[in-house]
């Protein structure tokens, strides 16, 4: 898992390179301004951050096509962006504004995009599995090659529907992909406090159900293994189970003092394994990118999130009829 | 000495069945467990055992004889050496001797409901053509005619398919529809309940049957914060066009985890719709029109009046809106406002009242959200008094929200306080004496309509 030596040179094009650096950029560089907005008092309530975590959302949408479908917990922001929703429209949604995706009803936990196939964005812990394996039962039924992304962390793994799931995707041969993406902490509780199982994706064994655990702060490993489950997927094998082996840098949530770990092994965590600088370092020892070529990005990334930011405080607050509406159908 | 084979109880709710074979004939020697005849019952066709050791005596009720109330002796059973005719005269006093599990609980009558047929009070337009059938009949042929209009109106539950229903609700759909429809799960609620929300996102519009709502508690999760909450939170994007249905409330003595009805529950929650049908008519009409909604709508059933039959409109996509009461009997003295089971209480009540001179108008609300407050408030408003019938417990109940809406919106036509007659505020005992006190009851609706009636 050593991330900092140089690097071989993987089989993967300069195009690739530069739009995994780019989307993962995107969404640190979010998460970063939400960060920020938060401590102005202009986003509320929970905010979930990404930070770390980006390559596993980014290397899986490397695996998809058009017509898959995906959906996660409360830490949703950087799934959204990197299917493709607009950066505005979602923090904008942030700060409870009638311009983001749900006109400020959902929140940063509840944020859906039925065009980007992105169905949420759910505040309850594990609620995200059965919902997805339900996606892909539709898929079935209507008979095309869909496949589901069902994220949920390490902390949602120990919950008693994910195995209700697991029993019925394998018996009804559902077209799911369950990622657990296990940043280690379920809070402020650790992985190793809250289960003896030496390994979460090897529960999908009780089921029958193939897994791996992969290196989730490297996109190329995360979008080969994603290539492989997705196939599985489509040649009608069920589901499969791919667990990212990744870490969080901030907190649980912008409350989150985290004095569950130390300040060490955050900081080795970045400077050993970050998911940016291993790619970036791909590119600039590969020669794919000169240093140039890196900050024009970066300076292009600072201006989307700085536009959705302003979006985000100039977009109105939605109007006290909206209160009445999208009850019902 | 004879002893009589009597007419087995063979489920919680049966009074009668039909002897469909004898599997034994007279003069057969029987051992105790073994099979000695084939009993319909509402729900399935059932083998019976012998209790007992013995000769085949007399077969008393031929095969085939429908309609044989539980506990009626059906055979004798004699001792070798002993006549076939052999008077079972100390049979009377031995009631309970084929002491098959079944028919301890027969002994122990469960409380008697209205009898089935011609049940007098109908709210159907007059002329009509109509058919009598069950409960059970117009809710399987609800789904049924629904499923052959949308091929993506799927059915999923514990036992739908293969077993053809815990309570037959879906016999034969599986026949005509196939596994790919009739969707066979695991016995775990919270996991294809979840499921199903998932399917009614990706453009199918699932039938969820909970066996009893008791079960849907392990559900409860993705009822309210999955199915109910998402077109809220999505911004009018997303929302979900399933039905949730199944038993609800107390049946017959199955004690306190199994009795509860969650009316009040889930009527309290916006974004869901509730129906609760009282008859045959409003099974099928409300039912059709849930699954076409395209939100979520839990259906609360009532396995009591499963069985019970009722006329049904005979005609082509007969459907009943949400949101439209119905007066299943007009009078001008005071209102009964109910709905599902409770307007057995309310009906029988109106009868006794009219004997005593006092004119009932009885409410089938039919649906608990929306409400239909307009026939509510309007009939309050002509006869000045309001009683509410419901069997679910007592605070926070339908009854009590009923009671609020018309102190406000109709005060000054009050001539005496709202009474609401509920279930106890106990969990349901067990014992046969306990379970029928617990409930509403008809004598409590009449006391209430005389008290509001200062009679």
């Amino acid at each position: 898992m050593a991330a900092k030596k140089p690097a071989e040179r993987p089989n993967v094009s300069k195009d690739e390179l530069l739009k995994y650096y780019r989307d993962m950029l995107l969404i640190r560089r979010f998460e970063e301004k939400a960060g920020q907005l938060y401590g102005m008092g202009l986003i509320g309530g929970f905010c979930h951050l990404y930070i770390g975590q980006e390559a596993v959302v980014v290397g899986l949408e490397a695996a998809a096509k058009e017509g898959d479908k995906r959906i996660t917990s409360y830490r949703d922001h950087g799934h959204m962006l990197a299917c493709g929703m607009d950066s505005r429209g979602v923090m904008a949604e942030l700060t409870g504004r009638i311009g983001g995706y749900s006109k400020g009803k959902g929140g940063s936990m509840h944020m859906f995009s039925k065009e980007r196939h992105f169905y949420g964005g759910h505040g309850i812990v594990g609620a995200q599995v059965p919902l997805g394996a339900g996606l892909a039962f539709a898929d079935k039924y209507l008979g095309n090659d869909n496949v589901t992304f069902a994220y949920f962390g390490d902390g949602a793994a120990n919950q008693g529907q994910v195995y209700e799931t697991y029993n019925m995707a394998e018996l009804w041969n559902l077209p799911v992909v369950f990622v657990i993406e296990n940043n280690q902490y379920a809070m402020g509780t650790s992985v190793k406090r809250s289960t003896k199982s030496p390994s979460l994706w090897e529960r999908g064994a009780a089921y029958g159900i193939k897994g791996e655990a992969v290196d989730g702060m490297d996109v190329l490993a995360v979008k080969a293994a994603g290539e492989k489950a997705v196939a599985a997927c489509r040649a009608g094998e069920g589901p499969y189970i791919l667990e990212m082996m990744t870490y969080r840098y901030r907190g649980h949530s912008m409350s989150d003092p985290a004095k569950y770990r130390t300040r060490e092994e955050v900081e080795k965590m970045r400077s050993e394994k970050d998911a940016i600088e291993h790619v970036r370092d791909l590119l600039l020892t590969g020669g794919l990118a000169t240093d140039d070529d890196l900050k024009a990005i970066d300076k292009e990334i600072k201006a989307t999130v700085n536009d959705a930011a302003e979006f985000s405080k100039e977009s109105p607050e939605p109007s006290v009829d909206e209160l009445w509406t999208d009850i019902y159908a | 000495m004879a002893t009589q084979v009597l007419m087995p109880a063979l489920s919680p709710t049966m009074e009668e069945g039909t002897l469909a074979k004898w599997l034994v004939k007279e003069g057969d020697v029987v051992k105790s467990g073994q099979i000695i005849a084939e009993i319909e019952t509402d729900k399935a066709t059932m083998e019976f055992e012998s209790a007992d050791d013995g000769i085949v005596g007399k077969l008393l009720v031929a095969e085939g004889t429908a309609g044989v109330k539980v506990n009626t002796p059906i055979a004798t059973l004699v001792e070798e050496g002993e006549s076939a005719d052999a008077a079972p005269a100390a049979a009377a006093a031995a009631a309970p001797v084929t002491a098959a599990p079944a028919t301890v609980a027969a002994v122990a009558a469960a409380p008697a409901p209205v009898a089935a047929q011609g049940w007098p009070h109908s709210d159907l337009p007059e002329g009509v053509a109509t058919k009598t059938m069950t409960v059970r009949e117009a809710l399987r042929e609800a789904m049924a005619e629904e499923m052959r209009a949308n091929p993506n109106v799927f059915l999923m539950g514990e036992e739908v398919g293969e077993y053809q229903g815990a309570y037959k609700i879906s016999q034969g759909l599986l026949d005509e529809f196939g596994p790919k429809r009739v969707v066979d799960t695991p016995i775990t609620e919270h996991g294809f309940t979840g499921i199903a929300v998932g399917a009614s996102w990706g453009g199918l519009q699932p039938i969820v049957e909970f066996m009893t709502f008791n079960f849907a508690m392990q559900a409860i999760d993705h009822i309210i914060n999955s199915a109910a909450k998402t077109l809220y939170m999505s911004g009018g994007q997303m929302g979900s066009p399933i039905v949730f249905r199944g038993a609800n409330g107390a049946a017959a003595r199955v004690g306190a985890q199994h009795s509860q009805d969650y009316a009040a529950w889930y009527a309290a929650i916006p974004g869901l719709k509730v129906a609760m049908p009282y008859s045959a008519a409003d099974a099928k009409g409300l039912l059709k029109s849930a699954i076409r909604d395209p939100n979520p709508v839990i259906f609360l059933e009532n396995e009591i009046l499963y069985g019970r039959s009722f006329e049904v409109p005979v005609q082509d996509d007969f459907t009943i809106p949400f949101g439209k009461a119905s007066i299943l009997r007009a009078g001008s003295d005071v209102t009964v406002v109910s709905f599902g089971i409770g307007l057995t209480y309310a009906l029988q009540a109106a009868e006794e009242l009219a004997k005593d001179g006092i004119s009932a108008e009885v409410i089938n609300l039919r649906t608990l959200r929306p409400i239909d407050y307009d026939t509510i408030l309007a009939s309050v408003m002509k006869t000045n008094r309001c009683v509410t019938v419901e069997e679910g417990f007592p605070v926070g109940s339908i009854g009590n929200h009923l009671s609020a809406t018309i102190m406000q919106r109709a005060f000054d036509h009050l001539d005496a306080p709202v009474i609401n007659c509920t279930g106890k505020d106990v969990p349901m005992p067990y014992a046969a004496n306990l379970e029928k006190l617990a409930l509403t009851t008809t004598a409590e609706v009449v006391a209430a309509v005389k008290s509001v009636c200062y009679r």
